[in-house]
């Protein structure tokens, strides 16, 4: 089964974007900022086939988040979608070139997401 | 528009309101202007679609503005309701998998066979907002065919549509749906809370106003048509002609592509239906 971690540190966001992933089929796990979302990348390793990911988070924000996981050999395949507020040009190149695979604004919609995720699965 | 809803009340009324002769009329209005057929009771989304012209117009209720259609016949107030009527929906790399099977197959099939005159010519038939045209030609700046010439002709028959296309500005929303940030980053510059395309890729694409079941006899000839989401509101007569036409468009062995609840079969036998990746195309003989 798709697994998918979630990484934002508003649980109200956390939610809308698990129950959407989980009616895409995915099992969803969540984490409130980066650090937390390494220890469940590592606790659950090599199992996770997508992370959506905020930018601004305490602690590690997504885009160390995103560097963290490139820097990696063990998930340098994993799909990454920043899911963030920030929507400047170069903010969004600056994601892209530290290995995200798409980017999402905010504020989004259900389709935004479903429409994104099957671009990224089919282009991939 | 994309993204419009139409979950809209005003509390009753108005819909009630509207006689069946009137309903009628309107069925009758929207099918002889554009061959968009309006099932019978949907009085809620006429409601919801008419209501901003009802306003504009400052008309009471449907059947004022039905009084004012038989009255004057004015032909502006007579396209803002065909117009109102139309859905628009539309996004960037719509269904995703066509977009897909294009870039693979038909589209390095199509420059190995135009390799000598480099040039290649596209119609987005029923185009909306012009997302379809605009993703195809950012799939052939991708595969460097930027010296090309490259023509993309997109028409629908809501002018608002067309012109909204010409305009290549879009909003933070719309950008947001179905394509991929590195297309954003790449191809679009920041326009206060839009965003618009560079002149590269508006340069292959031309937008008209052109109504479906006209005569097609002075377009293409095409290598490849889109003609997506817009069969579905037709008749069956009227889908017959229209592949037809676009068959006539087509240069032998082009490519058609249909909505993705849209088929040729039983209406068209002429196209030949060949599956590549997870999509149908319809190929003319
Ligand atoms: C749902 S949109 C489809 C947009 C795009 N092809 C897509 O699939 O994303 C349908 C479009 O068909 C247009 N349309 C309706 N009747 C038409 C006609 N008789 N001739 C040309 N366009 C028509 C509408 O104005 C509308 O923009």
């Amino acid at each position: 089964m798709a697994k998918a971690l979630v990484v934002d540190d508003s649980k109200t966001i956390r939610n809308v974007l698990e129950r959407t992933l989980r009616e895409m089929g995915y099992e969803v796990r969540q984490a409130e900022d980066g650090r937390r979302a390494l220890e469940v990348l590592e606790s659950e390793a090599g199992e996770f086939t997508l992370a959506l990911v905020d930018w601004n988070m305490p602690v590690m924000n997504g885009l160390e988040f995103i560097q963290a996981v490139r820097s990696d050999r063990r998930w340098a395949g994993l799909p990454l979608m920043m899911v963030t507020t920030e929507t400047q040009i170069e903010q969004m190149r600056t994601a892209l070139e530290a290995g995200a695979n798409d980017y999402v604004m905010k504020p989004f919609t259900d389709d935004i997401i479903r429409d994104k995720l099957k671009l990224l699965e089919i282009w991939r | 528009m994309a993204g419009q809803t139409e979950t809209f009340t005003t509390g009753g009324g108005r819909a009630a309101d509207l006689t069946a002769e009137n309903y009628r009329f309107l069925q009758e209005h929207l099918y002889k202007a554009s061959g968009i057929i309006l099932e019978p009771d949907r009085n809620h989304l006429l409601e919801v679609r008419l209501l901003p012209l009802l306003r504009e117009q400052k008309l009471v209720s449907l059947n004022d503005l039905c009084a004012l259609l038989r009255a004057t016949r004015d032909p502006v107030v007579s396209r803002h309701v065909v117009e109102a009527m139309t859905t628009n929906e539309t996004l960037f790399f719509r269904d995703a998998h066509p977009f897909q099977a294009l870039k693979n197959e038909l589209l390095p099939a199509l420059v190995e066979l135009h390799k000598d005159t480099r040039k290649l010519s596209f119609w987005s038939a029923a185009c909306a907002t012009g997302q379809e045209a605009y993703s195809l030609s950012i799939l052939l700046l991708e595969m460097g065919l930027a010296d090309w010439n490259v023509q993309i002709l997109g028409t629908d028959l809501n002018q608002q549509v067309v012109e909204k296309a010409r305009a290549a500005r879009y909003s933070q929303l719309e950008v947001n749906r179905g394509l991929p940030a590195q297309y954003l980053v790449k191809y679009f510059t920041r326009q206060g809370q839009d965003w618009e395309l560079k002149p590269e890729v508006k340069r292959f694409t031309r937008f008209e106003t052109f109504d479906l079941r006209s005569s097609m006899a002075h377009l293409g000839p095409f290598d490849f048509v889109f003609c997506r989401n817009v069969l579905i509101y037709f008749d069956v007569p009227t889908k017959r002609q229209i592949l037809e036409g676009i068959r006539g468009t087509l240069f032998r062995g082009g490519h058609l592509l249909l909505g993705s609840a849209e088929t040729t079969i039983h209406l068209d036998n002429q196209f030949r239906p060949r599956s590549i990746g997870s999509s149908v195309f319809y190929q003319a003989p």
